[in-house]
């Protein structure tokens, strides 16, 4: 997977969990906080969506790796090619 | 024999909170059961026919109510929360509510779903108080959404704001009536829940009332693989080394499950652990409802959604020394609705909700208990017939009457298993849903949040923190 796949993963979650957001411009190196309404709640989903979808677990300590999608991409490409590698 | 749990989760209660915990913990693949000892979803907020009508329990308005867009409100969280799409409950925004003292309702303030409308009133009949007012509703907006779960009075800190009694009390009516377990005041925090909720954004309904919302929850709970067992009470929760083991059910079937939630209450969770029961007051009430034959518009009513009322020069708002305190209520026209061009309901609907004394009613002879439910019926419809623009000719009410039903807290507590028929439970709250067993957890009524949004928030919330969070 490339960092854009994993990046429009998340999206693809963040439409389901918050369609009254508008998506269709989110800036990667922005903080997903400071351009849509997501609070703890939203982000808790996003991770549980995650490990529903995709299998991937992520830590709460790690939480904050998920602040925008280039650093979504950064933490979580390589688990999802390490799932890839494993099956 | 297999010994492992049965379930991850058992829900007992198919109420609102039950049912939103429900499909939280379905949708991210725990296996969950709700078992409901009646044989309708609902709870609190129930819904049930008589004589080939619909009628709702509980719900008068869901409170909370924002425009499609506005973000960041407890609306929009559970909607997010449970993957709700507004669309799918369709709510109808009121068109306009009013608070009425005074014998016939002299003082009266008005409220919609804008805020300036309450703030315009505020300034003609309280002109001294203006100020302090936006005060009030500046310290209620900066105030965390978050549930804290303190007790402080919500009198005292009004009236550290607003020195008019009159006012304090106007304000405190249909949030105390709205939301309040606690006798003469309400919990500061709960103050502002309910300020937000009534006043700051507002009230709305789907046209055919909680039925909708059940609909639309139960099918969420349903696709998320969640099972769901009916007339199955739950009768004890048996506990080995400070965790439940089992649930027994009424059958004398046992369950295991690794958590258990419980909306019933708190005191009646205690209860299924062989616990003594607090005696903590609780507040009772009565309603009646009236179908007519029109629109209550057409008989000369105007369009008001819901009037709470009371005529004596202070709110009392406790437990009643007789059967019912008709001096205060709470009037409710599901008709008042936006429901748009060339929708509405078929018939006229006219609901008066009054605090009523629990001890009074429970014990009645059933011919006793009949005679008095049509004595009060009465006296209850004319009392808040004062705080109505006046009929011509003054038998209308009666002769548009085509049918009418009564709930009384016995009803309630038949119903629902709810102590005393307490519709909002004990007050002491347990905001943090923990339970002296490590497993067992509430949620709903005594969890603390309260109302349709509140029920439903309350399960999302305590299905988060103790089970998915975990």
């Amino acid at each position: 997977m490339t960092n854009e796949e994993c990046k429009k993963a998340v999206l693809d979650i963040i439409a389901d969990i918050a369609p009254d957001e508008d998506i269709s411009n989110v800036k990667p190196d922005v903080r997903l906080r400071d351009q849509l309404q997501l609070d703890s709640m939203d982000f808790l989903d996003i991770v549980m969506e995650l490990r529903k979808r995709h299998g991937i677990e992520v830590p709460e300590a790690d939480y904050t790796r998920l602040a925008s999608l280039d650093s979504c991409a950064e933490y979580l490409t390589p688990k999802f090619n390490a799932l890839a590698a494993k099956s | 024999m297999n010994s492992g749990p049965q379930y991850d989760v058992a829900i007992i209660g198919a109420g609102l909170s039950g049912l939103a915990a429900g499909i939280r913990l379905a949708h991210f693949g725990k296996k969950v059961c709700i078992f409901e000892r009646h044989n309708a979803v609902g709870g609190l907020n129930g819904f049930y026919s008589l004589g080939g009508r619909k009628f709702d329990v509980g719900l008068h308005a869901v409170t909370n109510f924002v425009p499609p867009g506005v973000k960041g409100t407890a609306l929009g969280k559970i909607f997010r929360q449970l993957r709700i799409d507004r669309e799918e409950i369709a709510l109808s925004p009121q068109k306009g509510s009013r608070v009425a003292f005074g014998p016939r309702g002299e003082a009266a303030l008005r409220f919609t779903n804008d805020f300036a409308v309450l703030e315009a009133d505020v300034a003609s009949v309280f002109p001294k108080q203006v100020d302090k007012f936006g005060n009030v509703a500046r310290f209620v907006r900066d105030a965390p959404l978050e549930w804290p779960g303190t007790r402080e009075s919500a009198r005292r800190f009004i009236r550290t704001q607003i020195d008019d009694p009159l006012l304090e009390d106007m304000l405190l009516c249909p949030l105390m009536f709205y939301g309040s377990a606690r006798e003469h005041d309400m919990d500061l925090d709960q103050f502002t829940v309910m300020f937000r909720a009534l006043y700051l954004e507002g009230l709305a309904r789907p046209l055919e009332g909680i039925r909708v919302l059940m609909r639309v929850l139960l099918e969420k709970y349903r696709q998320a693989g969640g099972e769901r067992r009916m007339k199955c009470g739950v009768r004890a929760i048996v506990a080995r080394e400070g965790r439940a083991a089992a649930l027994v059910l009424d059958s004398g079937d046992e369950v295991v499950a690794t958590h258990i939630l419980s909306s019933i209450g708190g005191a009646e969770t205690d209860a299924l652990m062989g616990k003594p029961r607090g005696d903590e007051p609780r507040l009772g009430y009565v309603e009646t409802i009236s179908v007519l034959d029109r629109p209550p518009a057409e008989l000369g009513w105007g369009a008001d959604t819901i009037v709470f009322y009371n005529d004596s020069e202070r709110f009392s708002y406790c437990n009643p020394p007789d059967q019912v305190d008709v001096r205060s209520g709470i009037i409710c026209f599901p008709n008042n609705f936006d429901y748009g061009l060339g929708r509405g309901l078929k018939e006229g609907l006219f609901r008066v909700t009054c605090l009523a004394s629990y001890d009074a009613w429970k014990d009645l002879p059933d011919s006793t208990y009949q005679s008095d439910k049509v004595r009060w019926f009465d006296a209850i419809r004319k009392s808040a017939g004062r705080f109505l623009p006046p009929l011509d000719p003054d038998d209308s009410l009666e002769r548009a009457t085509v049918a009418t039903d009564m709930f009384t807290p016995r009803t309630v507590e038949h119903y629902t298993g709810h102590l005393r028929g307490a519709i909002y439970g004990s007050p002491l709250k347990n905001p943090g849903g923990r339970t002296t067993l490590s497993n067992v957890f509430v949620c709903g009524t005594d969890q603390g949040m309260l109302g349709i949004v509140g029920s439903m928030l309350s399960g999302i919330t305590v299905a988060n923190q103790h089970i998915l969070r975990a």
